[in-house]
C-alpha cells in the first residue's frame, strides 16, 4: 500500500481504472464518458484503455441507462454509472429508490445488486439552482441504498473502490468544487479496507464538528483558526450518509460535550438533524450546549456568485458559531 | 442626578430586545437625538436615540445581551455640568439588580422570582453537579441566558464549592438489597443466640488434610462451618424452614446460602444439598460460586432460594456480630474470627482457639430452645471434626 499525491479528479479516475483492471465484470456507462472523457473529465482515458464495450456512452436518458445498469448488475456485471449531475437523480429517481434500492429486499435477499452510481453535486461553482445540489438529503430515507460522500482525493479513491466491491447498490456523491484539490491518496493493491462510517480527521477537546463533501475542507480551515484562539476542535468527515453511523460521533461528544454539524443541504430533512437526534438521545447527559447546525438557507441556490457564496456555510461562520458554543455565548 | 435610559418599546407588541452594540462609550458626549446603541427587535435593528444631551456616564447592559425586557435600564446619562459622582450613579441604578444583569430572568423580571424557579442547566453540568455533590442553587450560570454550563461547575469546584460528600448513584441491585433488608429487619421478630466454639481440633485436622493434599482443594474454616451447619440442620430440621402466613415449610433439601461480598452489595450463592457433599466438594463448589459472585456472574438459580444462611466475617478479625435474616428463611449464622482466648477447662485456666457464632432466629418459627439445640449440635460437630470428613 503506497501513498501518492493526486487531485480529486485524478483519484476518481484512478479508482475506476483500478476496478476496471481488477475485474472484467466492471463496466462504466454514462453520458459522454467515452471519447469525451466525461463532462467533468472524470473518466478521461478509460475508454482508450479498456475499449468502447466496457466504457460506454449512452443516450441522454438517465431513466434508461440507470435502469440498464440495474439489469447489468442483476445479470453478472458490476456496472459503474456516471450521472453527470446529482440534480439529475430526479429524472431516474424511480429506478434508484423503487428499483435499485428495494430489489434485494423484495427478492428476499437471494441475489446481489453490485451497482455503483457516481454522481457530481454541490455548489460554489456557479451552476445555478438546478445543478448545485448535493443529493444527500434526497437519498437519506431510502433503505437498501448505501450513500457515500467523498470529501477529499483520498476518500474519492477509497469510497469508489469500496463501492464497486460492495454487493449492495451504492451511490457515491462527488463534489464539483473539489475537482482540483490535491492531496495524498492511499492506493490499494488487493484488499480494500471496509468503509466504516465517519472518519476522524483530527482529535480535539472542546467541540466536535462534522461535515461532508466540500464542507470538510472548511471545517479543517475553521479548526486551524479556532486553534489560534485556544479552541481545540475534533473533526469528522461523515463519509457514509446512509446508513448513518453515529457511534463514533456520539463517543466524541461524550468527551467534547458540544456538537456542530456543517452541511451543504437545507436543514429540513438533512443528515445533520438525524445525527443530532442520535447524539441527543444517546449522549444527553454529556451535552453542555444545544447541538447546532450550519446549513443552506431554505431557498434554491442563487445563480449570483455573491449570493451563492453567501448561502454556503463559510469558514468564518463556522468559527463564529463554534466560538459562541465553546465560550457559552450561543443558544 | 443622572437620567436612566430604559429600553423603550420600539415597535408595537415588542416585549424584549437585543442590545446589538453600543455606538457610544462610557464618558462620550451624546447630543439629543443622537444614536447611542443598536437595538434588535423581533422585526429589525433600530437605533436607540438619546432623548436629551449628556455624558454617557455608565453602561449597564453588555453588548450582544439578548432578551432584554422593555423598561430595563440600559445606561445612565449625566447632564451638562452635572458631576455624576459614584453615589449619585449608584442611587440612580434601580434596586434590585436590573433584569439585564441577571440574564436568566427576562420576561418575568418585573415579577418577584419564585424560589422554585426552574434552574437552567446543561445536561452535562447537571450530571457533573450531581456527581460532585454541588447544589445547583449555589451555582451562578455563565452560559446563554444564565444557563449553568460545564465551566460554572469547574469554577464552583475550584472555589472549593464541593459538598462534604460525593454521590454514588444506587444500582438496581443496591436498591433491591436495601429494600429487602429494611423489610426483613423491620418485619421479622429477630432474637439472637451466641455460642463459643472451640476449634483447635478442627484447625489441626484442616492442617493435616491440606498438607496431605488428599482433598484436592485447600479447605477453609468456612468449608467446615458449611458442612457442620448442613449436618446440624438435618438434626434440627425446623431451623431449615421458611415462613409464610399460612404455614411453616420444612425443607427436604439442605440448601445453604453463603454471603459473599461483591463490589455492589452482598451476593448469597447457594450450596445445594450441602448435607450430601463432603468437605472437598463443598470447598470446590464454594470457590467457584464465590468467584462468580464477586464478578456478579451468578445465574439466578445459583443465588435464589436456600433454606439457611451463613455470614462469616472471621477472616476480617470480627469477634462477634449479628446478621439480618434473609426471608423467607428463618435463621442465619454469623461466624466470627477463630482466635486464641483464655478458657476454663475442668476448673483450670487454659488457652484455646475459640470462634464465636451468633444465630439470628425468626421468633415466629423458632423458639430459643430450638435455636440452642441447633447451636449445640453445630458446636459439637466442630469440636469433633472427624465427623465432618
Amino acid at each position: 500500500m503506497n501513498s501518492v499525491e493526486m487531485t480529486y479528479r485524478e483519484a476518481i479516475i484512478a479508482a475506476q481504472r483500478a476496478e476496471l483492471s481488477a475485474d472484467d465484470r466492471v463496466l462504466l456507462i454514462g453520458e459522454d464518458i467515452g471519447a469525451a472523457g466525461g463532462s467533468f473529465k472524470l473518466t478521461e482515458g478509460l475508454q482508450a484503455q479498456f475499449g468502447a464495450s466496457r466504457v460506454r456512452d449512452t443516450p441522454i436518458s438517465e431513466q434508461a441507462f440507470v435502469g440498464a445498469a440495474m439489469g447489468l448488475a442483476l445479470t453478472g456485471y458490476r456496472p459503474i454509472v456516471e450521472l453527470m449531475f446529482a440534480d439529475f437523480m430526479g429524472v431516474c429517481f424511480d429506478q434508484i429508490v423503487n428499483g435499485i434500492a428495494k430489489h434485494r429486499f423484495m427478492q428476499g435477499g437471494t441475489l446481489e445488486l453490485p451497482l455503483v452510481i457516481r454522481t457530481v453535486g454541490g455548489a460554489g461553482a456557479r451552476f445555478g439552482a438546478q445543478h448545485s445540489q448535493t443529493g444527500e438529503s434526497w437519498l437519506l430515507p431510502a433503505p437498501g441504498l448505501k450513500v457515500f460522500a467523498a470529501g477529499s482525493p483520498n476518500e474519492a479513491y477509497h469510497l469508489i473502490r469500496a463501492a464497486v466491491r460492495d454487493p449492495n447498490p451504492v451511490v457515491v456523491l462527488e463534489h464539483k468544487f473539489l475537482f482540483t484539490r490535491r492531496g495524498p491518496v492511499q492506493l490499494f493493491d488487493q484488499a480494500i479496507p471496509p468503509v466504516e462510517g465517519p472518519k476522524r480527521l483530527r482529535p480535539g477537546d472542546d467541540i466536535t464538528i462534522v461535515a461532508s463533501l466540500a464542507m470538510v475542507e472548511r471545517i479543517q480551515s475553521a479548526a486551524r483558526e479556532l486553534e489560534r484562539v485556544g479552541i481545540s476542535a475534533e473533526l469528522f468527515d461523515l463519509r457514509v450518509i446512509r446508513p448513518l453511523h453515529a457511534a463514533s460521533i456520539i463517543d466524541s461528544v461524550t468527551r467534547t460535550n458540544r456538537l456542530l454539524v456543517v452541511e451543504e443541504n437545507h436543514s429540513l430533512g438533512g443528515w445533520g438533524g438525524e445525527l443530532i437526534a442520535s447524539v441527543v438521545t444517546e449522549a444527553f447527559d454529556y451535552l453542555d450546549a444545544p447541538p447546532e447546525r450550519l446549513t443552506l438557507p431554505d431557498w434554491p441556490m442563487p445563480y449570483s456568485p455573491r449570493l451563492e457564496d453567501a448561502a454556503l456555510p463559510s469558514v468564518e461562520a463556522i468559527v463564529t458559531k463554534a466560538r459562541a458554543m465553546v465560550e457559552g455565548r450561543g443558544r | 442626578m443622572p437620567t436612566v435610559i430604559h429600553l423603550p418599546a420600539l415597535s408595537p407588541g415588542m416585549t424584549e430586545g437585543k442590545l446589538v452594540r453600543w455606538l457610544k462609550q462610557e464618558g462620550d458626549w451624546v447630543d439629543r437625538g443622537e444614536a447611542i446603541a443598536e437595538i434588535e427587535t423581533d422585526k429589525s435593528v433600530l437605533d436607540l436615540e438619546a432623548i436629551e444631551a449628556g455624558h454617557l456616564a455608565r453602561i449597564l447592559v453588555a453588548e450582544s445581551q439578548e432578551l432584554i425586557a422593555i423598561d430595563t435600564p440600559l445606561a445612565l446619562l449625566a447632564k451638562a455640568g452635572e458631576d455624576a459622582s459614584a453615589s449619585e450613579i449608584l442611587a440612580a441604578i434601580p434596586s434590585p439588580t436590573p433584569a439585564a444583569a441577571r440574564p436568566g430572568a427576562h420576561q418575568e423580571s418585573r415579577l418577584p422570582a419564585p424560589r422554585s424557579e426552574r434552574i437552567a442547566v446543561s445536561p452535562l453540568a447537571r450530571r457533573m453537579a450531581a456527581e460532585a455533590g454541588i447544589d445547583l442553587e449555589d451555582v451562578t450560570g455563565s452560559g446563554p441566558r444564565g444557563r449553568i454550563i460545564k465551566r460554572d461547575i469547574h469554577s464552583a469546584l475550584d472555589a472549593g464549592h464541593t459538598a462534604s460528600y460525593t454521590t454514588i448513584a444506587n444500582s438496581g441491585a443496591r436498591r433491591i438489597t436495601a429494600r429487602r433488608l429494611t423489610e426483613a429487619a423491620s418485619s421479622i421478630p429477630h432474637f439472637y443466640l451466641t455460642i463459643d466454639c472451640q476449634v483447635d481440633e478442627l484447625l489441626a485436622l484442616r492442617g493435616r488434610l491440606n498438607d496431605s493434599g488428599e482433598t484436592g482443594e485447600k479447605l477453609s474454616i468456612n468449608d467446615f462451618v458449611i458442612r457442620a451447619c448442613a449436618l446440624a440442620l438435618r438434626e434440627v430440621p425446623r431451623v431449615n424452614s421458611s415462613w409464610n402466613e399460612q404455614a411453616i415449610r420444612l425443607h427436604r433439601d439442605v440448601d445453604i446460602a453463603v454471603a459473599v461480598a461483591a463490589p455492589d452489595g452482598l451476593m448469597t450463592p447457594i450450596v445445594r444439598k450441602a448435607d450430601t457433599k463432603n468437605l472437598s466438594a463443598i470447598a470446590t463448589e464454594m470457590r467457584q460460586l464465590a468467584a462468580r459472585a464477586r464478578t456478579r456472574k451468578l445465574r439466578p438459580e445459583e443465588f435464589q432460594g436456600g433454606g439457611f444462611s451463613i455470614s462469616n466475617l472471621g477472616m476480617h478479625g470480627v469477634r462477634q456480630f449479628t446478621s439480618i435474616i434473609n426471608p423467607p428463611q428463618v435463621a442465619i449464622l454469623a461466624v466470627g474470627a477463630a482466635e486464641a482466648r483464655p478458657v476454663v477447662d475442668r476448673g483450670k485456666l487454659a488457652i484455646a482457639t475459640v470462634m464465636t457464632c451468633t444465630l439470628s432466629c425468626d421468633h415466629r418459627v423458632l423458639d430459643g430452645s430450638v435455636g440452642a439445640e441447633f447451636l449445640n449440635c453445630f458446636r459439637a460437630l466442630l469440636a469433633r471434626p472427624d465427623q465432618l470428613t
